[in-house]
């Protein structure tokens, strides 16, 4: 991140209320994870020891210390997408993508081999009523079933295992 | 965006600025695209854009717009279009390969017959009546669809209809009258009042009177307070406040600002979820136009009061909902919950008297204000005044938003407006409250949903999530998933949630492997109980809920994977 950058994140917290943690989100979202040299850069521009900036960012799940894939895919794992079979779908993303399905709690993060993509998991965005949902880099998807997890993936640049790749572009119903 | 120039200084500005949003919303063929995350998720972005390339390639003179959710969510991407003097009408299902349809029949005073969900011939904005006109006799009235005829929009009456992000819109509607009002003629006593004597409870989850909570905030010591409001919703399956903001984040904004008149300070504060960056740019915009509107800030209006509102997010934390916890959080720490009291309304943020509410019970006070406590009484039952919004998810066959009197019947909730399970499956039981809510079985489905009846079945209110179970969902599973979810959130400072939900968890995947025993069974429920009785604060106190219900209503199953594992 760029000085200018930093400097533009700062400024926009005048009051103190929700000011750290609003500048840590603002990183997190432009770096996609908070790099070590500016958890000290805020430490020193907020005059906070970077131990407590550590609790935070270990604390809330929105921040990660380490440094994620090229695309983002966050399954969401609330209770609609629960009940409506959130499980089968982040199986079926480990094996497409060859991750080794380890613990659904917490800081569940994984990313592939060539660096690619990172999948996570998450409680709810509030789009309960297409469940079950995932997110890749921002974009929504909604009604998300195994089948049609290819299609999703190889507009991300994945080149699969020969999964029939379906003209189909609306991903809706 | 907006089309006033300068601050609104007078009441007679207001209504400047009111003809101006009528004509946005009146005097011009209009299409209107539901773009709240559930219709982007579902591709209604690309049909916006889609739209617009034909629209501005043709030159045609027609206003295309973003507006909230009207709610239907299984039917979305949902439009709607209005042709000067006749009926608003509501397509469903449309995707980007309707577009040019959909141009085309507008530009012919018409609309694409195939897409047509219903029609809306006048609305009541309860603040401000609008007619959009008459015609199109062959589409079915808005009242005539089972989704919408039982239920009755206070809240999300302009949701789907007005664009959130022109403030102007708002206003057209009757918007920031109750504001306006309030502070040039009335005394913040008088405010509180009138929400004291409309029963307004707290949509927070414990139905705390809101009034009251205000009063206390007034006269508390201390001349520097704040108001803030709770957007954290981390509640898995309730999206009510993600869509109340949204598609209407004007009358939160104005009932924030009633709220601070009335508890007499001029911080204002929403802690809202990082998980909802929609919103969280909607509101953005709102609180800049209604500074630019002179709404927010210093002097408003000339009276003398002053008002700035600061959004601060969270970061992902579920327990940061509870109110001391979102306390520590706004001040930079991590959010664990201290012990009560001092309340917030004596101790609140940085110290001082902190009067917090959901977003819902400030997205009723506008309208309170406007049409009178007596009016809103009138609604809902005794102590249960007013409406709830419901999000309806899981397996039942119309997802959505609903919203309806309190005291209306499970039953009319699931089978009526959610017109039974999906796929025609049974239904089997109701989550309702959350983490904290418990599982009421469909035997129980004539319980009025109130705070009291939840309660009485073992469940909660809650933020008011309603995820629907039906035949083929096994209620262990949801306990333990439930438990899973209660694990993880807990801040871990107090041993009773810290140990016990983790011992909880250990003896539900026991039973779920088909390991259990009659004993684990009695352990279950002797663990739930000292867990209720000694958490430090609510998530642990009532995380027990899911487990106790499942073991009250669907035993059975329990002694089911006992048995077959034996
Ligand atoms: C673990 C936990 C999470 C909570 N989450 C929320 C929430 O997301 N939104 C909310 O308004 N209230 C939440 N509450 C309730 C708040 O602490 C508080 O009671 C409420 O915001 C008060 O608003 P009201 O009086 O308008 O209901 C939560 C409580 C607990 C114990
Ligand atoms: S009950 Fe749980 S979440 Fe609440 S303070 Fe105790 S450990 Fe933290
Ligand atoms: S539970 Fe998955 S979006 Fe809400």
């Amino acid at each position: 991140m760029n000085d200018t950058t930093f400097h533009e994140i700062i400024s926009r917290y005048h009051s103190p209320s929700g000011r750290t943690l609003g500048i840590l989100r603002d990183i997190q979202i432009q770096e996609g994870y908070i790099p070590r040299e500016l958890l000290n850069r805020v430490s020193v521009e907020l005059n906070e020891p970077v131990s407590r900036l550590y609790s935070l960012v270990t604390f809330y799940s929105f921040f990660s210390l380490h440094p994620v894939g090229e695309h983002m895919i966050t399954v969401c794992m609330g209770t609609p997408c629960h009940v409506r079979g959130a499980e089968k779908i982040l199986e079926t993303l480990q094996s497409l993508l060859q991750l080794s399905g380890e613990s659904k709690d917490g800081k569940y993060s994984q990313t592939t081999q060539d660096n690619m993509f990172t999948v996570e998991i998450a409680r709810c965005f509030g789009a309960c009523s297409m469940a079950p949902v995932l997110h890749v880099d921002g974009d929504l998807y909604g009604y998300v079933t195994p089948e049609k997890i290819p299609d999703i993936l190889s507009r991300y640049g994945w080149k699969g295992t020969g999964i029939s790749q379906s003209e189909n572009r609306s991903d809706a119903r | 965006m907006t089309g006033f120039v300068g601050p609104i200084e007078t009441p007679e500005d207001l209504s400047k600025v009111r003809e101006i949003g009528l004509s946005k919303l009146l005097n011009r063929p209009r299409i209107a695209v539901g773009l709240s995350t559930c219709g982007i998720a579902v591709g209604g972005e690309r049909l916006f854009a889609r739209l617009k390339e034909i629209i501005s390639s043709g030159g045609y003179n027609i206003a295309l717009v973003r507006v909230g959710c009207i709610g239907f969510c299984k039917e979305e991407p949902i439009v709607n279009i209005t042709i000067p003097g006749k009926p608003l009408v509501i397509l469903h299902q449309v995707s980007e390969n309707d577009a040019e349809a959909i141009v085309n029949a507008v530009l012919k005073g018409g609309v694409p017959d195939e897409k047509v969900l219903c029609k809306v011939s006048s609305w009541d904005h309860i603040t401000r009546t609008i007619i959009y006109g008459t015609g199109f006799e062959q589409i079915p009235d808005y009242h005539d669809i089972p989704f919408f005829s039982r239920q009755t929009k206070v809240i999300l009456r302009d949701a789907g209809f007005i664009n959130p992000e022109d403030i102007d819109e708002y206003i057209a509607v009757g918007g920031y009258q109750a504001f306006v009002s309030a502070v040039s003629s009335r005394t913040p006593e008088e405010v509180i009042d009138i929400v004291k004597q409309s029963d307004l409870r707290g949509r927070g989850g414990a139905g705390f009177p809101a009034g009251l909570k205000w009063e206390i905030t007034r006269e508390a010591k201390g001349h520097l307070k704040y108001i803030v409001c709770n957007a954290d919703e981390g509640d898995p399956g309730a999206y009510m406040n993600r869509n109340e903001m949204e598609s209407d984040p004007h009358m939160l904004i104005e009932g924030l600002l009633i709220g601070a008149y009335a508890i007499g300070t001029s911080d204002a504060l929403i802690y809202i979820r990082a998980e909802y960056p929609l919103a969280i740019e909607r509101l953005r915009k709102a609180i800049d136009q209604a500074r630019e509107y002179g709404l927010v800030g210093e002097n408003i209006l000339g009276t003398g009061f002053s008002c700035d509102i600061q959004l601060a997010t969270g970061a992902g934390a579920f327990v940061c909902g509870e109110s001391t916890a979102l306390a520590a959080s706004i001040e930079g720490k991590t959010g664990r919950p201290r012990p009560r009291p001092p309340r917030l309304t004596d101790k609140g943020i940085w110290g001082r008297p902190t009067d917090l509410n959901n977003v819902e019970t400030f997205c009723n006070v506008p309208v309170i204000l406007t049409r009178g406590a007596e009016w809103y009484r009138g609604i809902g039952a005794k102590g249960n005044t007013g409406t709830k919004v419901f999000s309806l998810v899981g397996k039942v066959e119309n997802v959505g938003m609903v919203e309806v009197p309190l005291g209306t019947t499970l039953d009319t909730i699931v089978s009526e407006i959610g017109n039974g399970g999906a796929g025609g499956k049974s239904v089997k039981a109701v989550q309702t409250g959350g983490p904290s809510g418990g599982c009421i079985p469909a035997r129980l489905f004539d319980t009025p949903v109130d705070f009291e009846h939840l309660n009485e079945a073992g469940s909660m209110m809650g933020s008011g999530g309603i995820v629907v179970m039906d035949e083929d969902t096994n209620m262990v599973d949801i306990a333990r998933y439930f438990i899973n979810f209660a694990t993880s959130e807990s801040c871990g400072k107090c041993v009773p949630c810290r140990e016990g939900l983790k011992h909880t968890l250990l003896i539900l995947n026991k039973v779920m492997a088909g390991k259990g025993t009659a004993a684990d069974l009695e352990m279950l429920e002797s663990l739930s109980d000292t867990i209720q009785a000694t958490s430090l604060c609510g998530l642990g106190q009532t995380a027990p809920n899911p487990v106790l219900t499942t073991l009250k209503y669907f035993r059975e199953e329990y002694e089911a994977l006992i048995s077959e594992g034996t």
